[in-house]
């Protein structure tokens, strides 16, 4: 584990997604601002971070849809920059909003895009079909999508970027704007798609999602990597438990952070009444915080001992939440 | 070789799904059909009826206008239709595909032309409803109609480079008919050339628009007898002169628009 902007650890295998230095500007914005991957063959790349990161950008570079201001990456043995047109046959790209026509139907869809990967009219046809099945998309197959949900129309791009079994896969966000359900659905046919050995990159600000689906992770801000690492590895990083307490009155955050600080590991957070506080030890550390806490007359509303999650990674290198607040908002624009 | 029939079978199937969507969108539809139909049946009635040519049907000349000056109005669904795209995440689909990189503005265009057949036989029967006939034989006819699809390609081809340019398909139909307005109404679309006073005679003499109702008119036998030669080269030879602008507009924005494709995909 490291914090660092350093090149990901020697892995001894080229990685079929393999990225140095990536730069992108717009103007004054840095999009991206160095930004190393490398992804095994058959893995899943969880690339983590709010919105604004740098994501959207890492993918489109990767997927030659733009060029980077500096860096070098190549997908599939081509060159990104050099050689697109090979690398375009290797990818599928499902991006964060579906790039799907909604005046043709599910079934025209894929079959344009089979076409497009320049499958031929039968194949194109007959793959078309099995996506559909696959995607529990068959009744829907001659509707035009403007009466699909938004979890059917992101299946639907899912299944675009399958239609030509490409072997490196790359999905930006691919449940943001989901309800719970379309994502969980979503889920199980990522989890599939590994399981048939696909190599994946995808995208998310759920913290949930990349601990669910990826093998290793890379939480990226403002355009360059914070950490990397598998789940675990992250969560282990922050020191395990934590103390959640909210306070009754406000007045009291500064004695509370005082008489916390005696038993904290790590930095401690707090938001309004909210306070966060990193421990070992569990319940008996707790027992000990809350008595403490007690007779300095604090007094509590709520408590909780947590098992850290990503979000806390995430809030540990960042010191802002990437959370649903940001999610929301992207969904919004998104709408 | 091979790669040139790999591009027209992704051009092809860029143009499948623009004609596809003649069925599916009212608005296609309603530009495509419903709109020529009007306009045929309303200059017909409303000024076919009303203006003596001696020797001749006003109601016929005024078909060979309106054939071209609709055929350049549905060039804009070129340009609105690729100003959509570039808005929308289809665009990033297509760059991400193995396909030809000219091929999203060549399908275009491509289906542009089915667009317009479908306005030319919707304009054709209801002329012919309202009283047009074709009295120069039906050769000579079908060379009209073979020369009104291929400016209104040229046409595409422009619209395809505004439609680039643009953020937003509402631009493109405003800017355009900026242009298209007085580019299809000072020309002989409806009065004789010679009629129109000063300035606005020379440009609708030299008017390319001008030049295919021309040719449409004599290729269809609508001139009636007795109507003077036109004192200018470009009515005189309306034939090569609307050949000439097809090949120049085509050779100047054809690259145009596939180059301005090509940079858009790298930039945004
Ligand atoms: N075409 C663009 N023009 C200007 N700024 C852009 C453009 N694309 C992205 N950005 C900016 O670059 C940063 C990274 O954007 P993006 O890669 O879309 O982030 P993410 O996908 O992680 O939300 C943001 O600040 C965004 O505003
Ligand atoms: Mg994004």
């Amino acid at each position: 584990m490291y914090l660092s902007t350093k090149p990901p650890a020697p892995t001894g295998r080229e990685g079929i997604i393999q990225a140095q230095g990536l730069v992108k500007r717009y103007g004054e914005v840095v999009a991206l601002n160095g930004l190393d991957l490398s992804v095994e063959e058959g893995t899943v790349l969880g690339l983590l971070g709010p919105n604004g990161a740098g994501k959207t950008t890492a993918v489109s570079i990767l997927t030659t849809l733009i060029e980077p201001d500096a860096g070098t990456a190549t997908v599939a043995g081509a060159d990104v920059i050099t050689a697109p047109g090979r690398v375009r046959k290797n990818i599928g790209l499902s991006g964060q909003y579906a790039a799907v026509d909604e005046h043709l139907t599910g079934f025209e869809n894929l079959d344009m895009i089979g076409r497009l990967y320049r499958l031929g009219a039968g194949k194109a046809r007959a793959r078309a079909g099995e996506m559909l099945e696959r995607f529990s998309l068959t009744e829907a197959a001659n509707r035009p999508v403007k009466t699909y949900s938004g979890g059917m129309r992101r299946r639907l791009d899912l299944a675009g970027a399958l239609v030509a079994e490409p072997p490196v896969l790359f999905l930006d966000e691919p449940t943001t704007g989901l309800d719970p359900r379309s994502r969980l659905e979503l889920w199980d046919v990522i989890r599939d798609l590994v399981q048939q050995g696909s190599t994946l990159l995808l995208t998310t600000q759920y913290m949930e999602e990349a601990d669910q689906l990826a093998d290793d992770i890379v939480v990226i801000d403002h355009g360059r990597e914070i950490a990397h690492g598998t789940a675990d590895e992250l969560k282990a990083m922050i020191g395990g438990e934590r103390i959640e307490i909210t306070l009754q009155s406000n007045s009291d955050a500064g004695m509370a952070r005082n008489v916390l600080a005696g038993f904290a590991v790590g930095e401690i957070h707090s938001e309004g009444r909210a306070i966060t506080t990193p421990i070992t030890g569990g319940a008996e550390t707790l027992t000990a915080a809350l008595r403490a806490l007690d007779s300095a007359g604090i007094r509590l509303r709520d408590v909780g001992l947590r098992r850290p999650t990503l979000d806390d990674v995430f809030l540990s290198l960042t010191g802002h939440v990437a959370g649903r607040g940001q999610a929301l908002e992207a969904e919004e624009v998104a709408a | 070789m091979q790669n040139a029939i790999f591009a027209l079978g992704d051009g092809f199937a860029v143009a499948r799904r623009n004609v596809i969507k003649i069925g599916r969108v009212p608005e296609i539809l309603f530009g495509v059909a419903i709109t020529p139909l009007v306009f045929v049946m309303l200059f017909a009635f409303v000024f076919g009826g009303s203006i003596d040519i001696p020797g001749g049907s006003y109601r016929e000349f005024l078909i060979g206008g309106t054939f071209a000056q609709i055929l350049v109005f549905g060039a804009t669904f070129t340009g609105a239709g690729l100003a959509e795209d570039m808005q929308k995440g289809i665009i990033d689909r297509f760059r991400s595909l193995p396909m030809s990189r000219s091929a999203v503005v060549f399908g275009r265009t491509a289906s542009d032309v089915i667009y317009n057949v479908v306005s030319l036989v919707v304009m054709a029967i209801a002329g012919l409803i309202v009283g047009w006939r074709i009295h120069n034989g039906f050769g000579n006819a079908l060379l009209a109609f073979g020369l009104l699809l291929l400016f209104a390609y040229a046409i595409s081809w422009v619209m395809a480079y505004v439609g680039l340019l643009v953020p937003s398909p509402e631009v493109v139909n405003n800017a355009s008919f900026m242009v298209i307005f007085p580019m299809t109404f000072i020309a002989n679309t409806f009065v004789p050339a010679e009629n129109l006073p000063g300035p606005f005679r020379v440009f609708a003499e030299w008017n390319p628009v001008s030049a295919v109702a021309q040719a449409a008119r004599e290729l269809f036998g609508n001139i009636p007898p007795g109507t003077p030669e036109p004192g200018v080269w470009s009515l005189q030879n309306p034939v090569l002169y609307t050949l000439l602008w097809v090949a120049i507009l085509i050779a100047v924005f054809a690259p145009l628009s596939v180059r301005r494709y090509r940079r858009a995909s790298k930039t945004t």
